[in-house]
């Protein structure tokens, strides 16, 4: 019954259809884990929609809710104790509710998924030739001589050097960075419309980093595939997304173009984001600028801003009434918080807070800041590492 | 058993087929899709950590009613297993010697000589349990010795170690275990000590396999920085790892020697027909399948249920045992 | 041989750890094939100093740090502690030294016991060389959770299952710091870490450094992470030293193709700025069972010539206190 769908050309699939609207939209997606301990709320209300040929950079700490918010829209979620809520629509079709089948359709020929880990994401007693051309024969409509051929172009395609040779190995004879050149090849064997890359490079050197996620481009360019690029480093998508949704506790706290984001961000967990990375440019042995504790409980999430216990700038309404995702001047830019980045109640909220003693506010050194952000108010005396202390953190809170 | 290195395909076949058993509803394509794919992750987690499920309470009553009953066969109200019993006489005075079948009087019926076989299988249990728990326990404590050190001391010692193993388990088992008995005598203690013979091996093996992967771990390495001694390191670090893992295979182990046990007395290689084992039971039957099969069969679905409970309480042990490592 | 020379080492006196000429090699199977894992290196970290050690995966920076603490046996040359070398010592006289030289490791799960609780790991050092009596260990083991940011009441109790990984390697270096060592060696502690998590241990590592007076060396495979924390950085390839100098210097004037190109491949926050493989090094990094003659990245180096496949570059002095191993410095 596969057969008469799949006998469209396939080259005919690396083309652009122009169709109208963006290829994919979700619009309120809740997916809860009913666990032991209560209900999960790993995706908590995102909206989002990706138009075709766009990357999307996906970006929060682990646990934040980047691979089960992929997984989710994927269909790719264990079937127990899972609820899904909302609406998925790829190319104006619903499929949250899609079964097994119609998944299968989807899969591999019309959005594909690069996973973090290479090595288990490969079946280790298969060769890498025979996990290709499976992959080829499950969806196109060729014969197995065609497949093979596919096969071993992809396998240049991805740079993978004397291809011919490797499509006889196994996975365990390759470096990591070579597997996860295999993997993408596997992934965009069928001419995906729709990439998932889930963390494709936290597993690899910085060297190998650069080489993959350029591949991932070149490949994304070629066949104007849209990409959700997921991380937990800013400086990974910064020069890779053309917009970027920031997530905390399974919710969108920022969205914008990527420009926009770096130069005007509003939410406090964004500029904290940043401000954690360590400085190329900044001498060596300066304080970094580390988010103090850790991710909230995703089973008993503070109540208002699910920030609040981490904020520099947190204030009385916080702790109480959730911010709304409200827009920031355009509409393409938006954020959930009520004293943003960059505002004089922001400034005096932080005011506030250092004279009441809070470390997280404490530890704010604004000259890390990227230019622009807080142009306009003065700076503030530089810290010494007395502020730093880390403070003691008790695991009961968060388990 | 955990699975500690990712390292060898093994493990990483096991952990995907692991991952496969979690979840019956997907469907085959989407297996082959988490197959290429990291399942393992997000589908863990939810099978952890509930209470023990019925099948496992079952299991422990029976194995505690059939130890209990046993270490209080003496005391028990039932009649002699072993001693000429008063047969009952026909009208001409002759004793009448046949097996009767089950009554209410004798829950299991008797057996051709007369004795009560629900009393022959209470006073079995006593020989053959000791033989298995005894003779594995022995196996896993100088298998473990001996695997956990192969394990840890990879080199010269560890290669030694393995290839003695090796030519153990080579060893067709069952000769291996009859011949020691023949050379030695059919008491209890002797095939208590060839089973402890066949089964030293087996758990050395795996209790070196799963040394090997936990010595890899950094925490060995840190130990070791530290100035822990190797025998420090053993004991502290890798031991505690090994034997949850260890003893669920034990009970396992204790299941197979009981069946090992009626095996050799089948044939003929096993503890005197005079003293009451399962496998003497059995034996003593056997000329009498046809016309009173119960004294067989009593002994055997005890054997049945008991090695049932055995398996399915060393696979809890099993699940129980897996640590959690990662808080996800 | 290439990479080789000791231009860049300090006089012996003012240094607390100095490697010579150390080479590590692996057998592989019984082929006869060597996995030449460290490849006649020096180096030397002078007392309070944190030495950085970066390079890519595979290049032989765990191995180096392993040596160092003799937990593998190297082929050739010696590693002095103090003055005294390391690799003459043996059993009863190496574990005394034991002590003073500590190691961090990369995966916060795999480095810590699962069926151990957090206050057991913690004091292990102190009941295996009997520091103090009973009381004394425990207020150690609660001085030290508290310094690392570990409530010792709430989580001395727990196993390590029980606590994420940024926690999980606040807990290492808490049982890295019990012992008071001298010298510890940080095998790429930030790796498998969050950024924001990895800044918190980072910061975490430079506070003990302060506190109890250590000395570091510092691997990583990123540049970013190396600057912030070190005194003075060494670039490994494929077992061979590249370059050495002054983070700062390293930074701003990197003189070894190899440098530039680890530098350039790190993704800046920044929109305007895009990190390039293509500027950067192609390809991968060589078999180290067979390792290119002469230069070893000569397969991958842009600026190679003739000479690099025959003569290995020596190490010397390019500037003040800048050292580098390349015929063709930048
Ligand atoms: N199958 C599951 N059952 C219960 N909770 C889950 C499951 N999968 C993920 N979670 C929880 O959902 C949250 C988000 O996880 P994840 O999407 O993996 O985070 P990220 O990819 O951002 O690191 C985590 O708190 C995780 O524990
Ligand atoms: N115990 C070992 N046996 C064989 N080869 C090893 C062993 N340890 C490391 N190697 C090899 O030595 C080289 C250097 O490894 P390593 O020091 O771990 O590199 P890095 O820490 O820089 O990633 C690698 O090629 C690795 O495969
Ligand atoms: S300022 Fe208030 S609303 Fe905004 S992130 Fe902080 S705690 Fe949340
Ligand atoms: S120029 Fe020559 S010596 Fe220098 S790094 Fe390149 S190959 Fe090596
Ligand atoms: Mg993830
Ligand atoms: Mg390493």
């Amino acid at each position: 019954m596969r057969k008469s769908k799949k006998s469209a050309d396939a080259a005919a699939r690396f083309e652009t259809e122009p169709t109208e609207g963006p290829l994919l939209q979700v619009v309120d997606l809740h997916t809860h884990f009913h666990t032991g301990r209560g209900v999960a709320r790993a995706v908590d209300g995102v909206t989002l929609s990706l138009e075709r040929g766009r990357t999307l950079g996906v970006v929060g700490e682990s646990g934040s809710g980047k691979t089960v918010l992929a997984r989710s829209i994927m269909g790719l979620l264990p079937k127990s104790n899972v609820e899904r809520t909302g609406s998925i629509l790829f190319e104006g079709r619903e499929i949250i509710h899609a079964s097994n089948d119609e998944l299968r359709e989807l899969w591999g020929s019309q959005m594909s998924m690069v996973f973090q880990d290479p090595m288990t994401s490969l079946n280790p007693v298969m060769k890498i030739g025979n996990q290709i051309t499976e992959m080829i024969l499950q969806h196109l409509d060729v014969s197995k001589a065609y497949a093979r051929e596919l096969a071993l172009a992809q396998l240049k395609a991805v740079g993978i050097p004397e291809a011919e040779r490797r499509l006889k190995e196994y996975p365990h004879q390759m470096s990591g960075g070579m597997r996860q050149r295999i993997m993408i090849a596997i992934a965009i064997a069928c001419g995906p419309k729709l990439l998932f890359a889930d963390e494709p490079t936290t597993a690899l050197d910085v060297t190998v980093q650069a080489q993959i996620l350029d591949l991932l481009e070149e490949q994304q360019r070629e066949r104007f595939m849209a990409m959700m690029l997921v991380t937990h480093d800013l400086g990974v998508v910064a020069g890779r997304a053309d917009e970027i949704v920031v997530m905390y506790a399974g919710r969108i706290v920022e969205k914008a173009p990527t420009g926009l984001l770096f130069s005007d961000m509003r939410h406090p967990y964004t500029e904290a984001l940043l401000r954690s990375i360590p400085k190329l440019s900044a001498p060596s042995h300066s304080l970094l600028q580390a988010i103090g504790g850790r991710p909230p409980d995703i089973v008993n999430p503070p109540t208002g801003c699910k920030f609040s216990p981490r904020c520099p700038y947190v204030q009385e309404k916080c702790t109480q009434e959730e911010p709304p995702l409200t827009d920031a001047g355009s509409p393409d830019h938006q954020f959930r918080c009520w004293t943003p980045v960059g505002t004089p109640e922001n400034r005096a909220a932080l005011e506030a807070n250092r004279a009441a003693g809070l470390e997280s506010a404490l530890a704010v050194v604004e000259d890390v800041l990227p230019a622009g952000v807080n142009a306009a108010t003065e700076t503030l005396p530089p810290l010494t590492t007395s502020h730093l202390r880390s403070g003691t953190i008790n695991p009961k809170e968060s388990i | 058993m955990p699975a500690p290195s990712h390292n060898s395909g093994d493990d990483i076949v096991q952990s995907l087929v692991a991952d496969k058993s979690h979840d019956s509803a997907v469907d085959e394509s989407m297996l082959y899709f988490a197959a290429v794919t990291d399942g393992p992750e997000i589908a863990n987690i939810a099978n952890k950590r509930k209470g023990l499920g019925v099948g496992a309470w079952l299991s422990i009553i029976w194995l505690a009613l059939l130890l209990t009953s046993s270490f209080a066969a003496p005391f028990l109200p039932i009649p002699d297993p072993i001693n000429d019993v008063e047969l009952p006489r026909s009208g001409g005075g002759e004793a009448v010697v046949i097996a009767t079948p089950p009554s209410l009087d004798h829950l299991f019926g008797l057996d051709s000589s007369g004795h009560d076989v629900l009393s022959r299988v209470i006073w079995g249990a006593r020989n053959s349990l000791l033989i298995g728990i005894v003779s594995v326990g022995l196996g896993l404590l100088v298998g473990g010795v001996l695997g956990n050190i192969a394990g840890y001391f990879k080199g010269k010692i560890g290669g030694f170690i393995g290839s003695v193993l090796d030519i153990l388990l080579a060893f067709p088992q069952l000769i291996l275990a009859l011949f020691v008995v023949t050379v030695l005598g059919h008491t209890v203690a002797n095939v208590t000590f060839a089973l402890a013979i066949v089964s030293t091996p087996v758990l050395a093996r795996i209790a070196r396999a799963s040394a090997l992967s936990w010595s890899e771990r950094e925490f060995v390495l840190a130990a070791r920085a530290q100035g822990a001694t190797h025998r420090r390191v053993i004991w502290r670090e890798v031991l505690p790892n090994v034997l949850p893992a260890m003893f669920s295979i034990a009970l396992l182990g204790i299941a197979v020697v009981i069946v090992a046990e009626a095996g050799l007395a089948i044939i003929g290689a096993g503890v005197k027909p005079e003293v009451v084992t399962w496998g003497n039971i059995i034996v003593g039957g056997q000329g009498e399948l046809r016309g009173a099969a119960h004294i067989v069969l009593a002994p055997s679905l005890i054997i049945f249920l008991t090695v049932l409970s055995l398996n399915f309480l060393g696979d809890v042990v099993r699940a129980r045992s897996d640590v959690r490592e990662s808080a996800l | 041989m290439a990479g080789s020379g000791t231009a860049h080492l300090r006089p012996s006196e003012e240094a607390l750890l100095r490697i010579e000429g150390l080479v590590v090699e692996f057998p592989v199977g019984r082929s006869g094939l060597k996995v030449h894992a460290v490849s006649d290196i020096s180096l030397d970290v002078l007392p309070g100093e944190t030495l950085g050690l970066v390079g890519e995966s595979g290049c032989g920076k765990s191995t180096t740090g392993r040596a160092v603490m003799q937990l593998v046996r190297s082929q050739a040359g010696s590693v002095a502690f103090e003055g005294h070398d390391l690799t003459k010592l043996k059993g009863e006289e190496l574990r005394q030294v034991r002590p003073k030289l500590q190691m961090i490791f990369q995966d916060p799960i795999s480095s810590l016991n699962p069926r151990r609780r957090v206050r057991d790991i913690v004091r292990e050092g102190l009941d295996i060389w009997k520091i103090g009596d009973e009381d004394a260990r425990n207020a150690k083991v609660t001085e030290v959770l508290e310094a690392v940011g570990i409530d010792p009441e709430t989580a001395g109790p727990r196993r390590p299952h029980e606590f994420s990984g940024g926690q999980c390697q606040r807990i290492s270096i808490a049982r890295a710091v019990a012992t008071e060592p001298k010298l510890i060696i940080c095998d790429e502690p930030v790796s498998a870490l969050d950024v924001s998590v990895q800044a918190q241990i980072i910061n975490l590592l430079q506070e003990m450094k302060d506190r109890y007076g250590l000395t570091l060396i510092f691997i990583a495979h990123d540049l970013a992470v190396v600057k912030n924390v070190s005194d003075r950085v060494a670039v490994m390839y494929l077992g061979k030293i590249c370059e050495v100098a002054g983070p700062d210097e390293l930074y701003a004037a990197p003189r070894h193709p190899y440098t530039a190109a680890l530098l350039s491949a790190i993704p800046l926050p920044d929109p305007a700025v895009r990190a390039k493989s293509t500027e950067g090094v192609g390809g991968e990094i060589p078999s180290p069972l067979a390792p290119p003659s002469g230069c070893r990245f000569r397969t991958r180096c842009p600026a190679a010539a003739e000479v690099c496949a025959q003569e290995e570059p020596q190490i010397r002095e390019v500037g003040p206190d800048h050292f580098v191993a390349c015929h063709f410095p930048l």
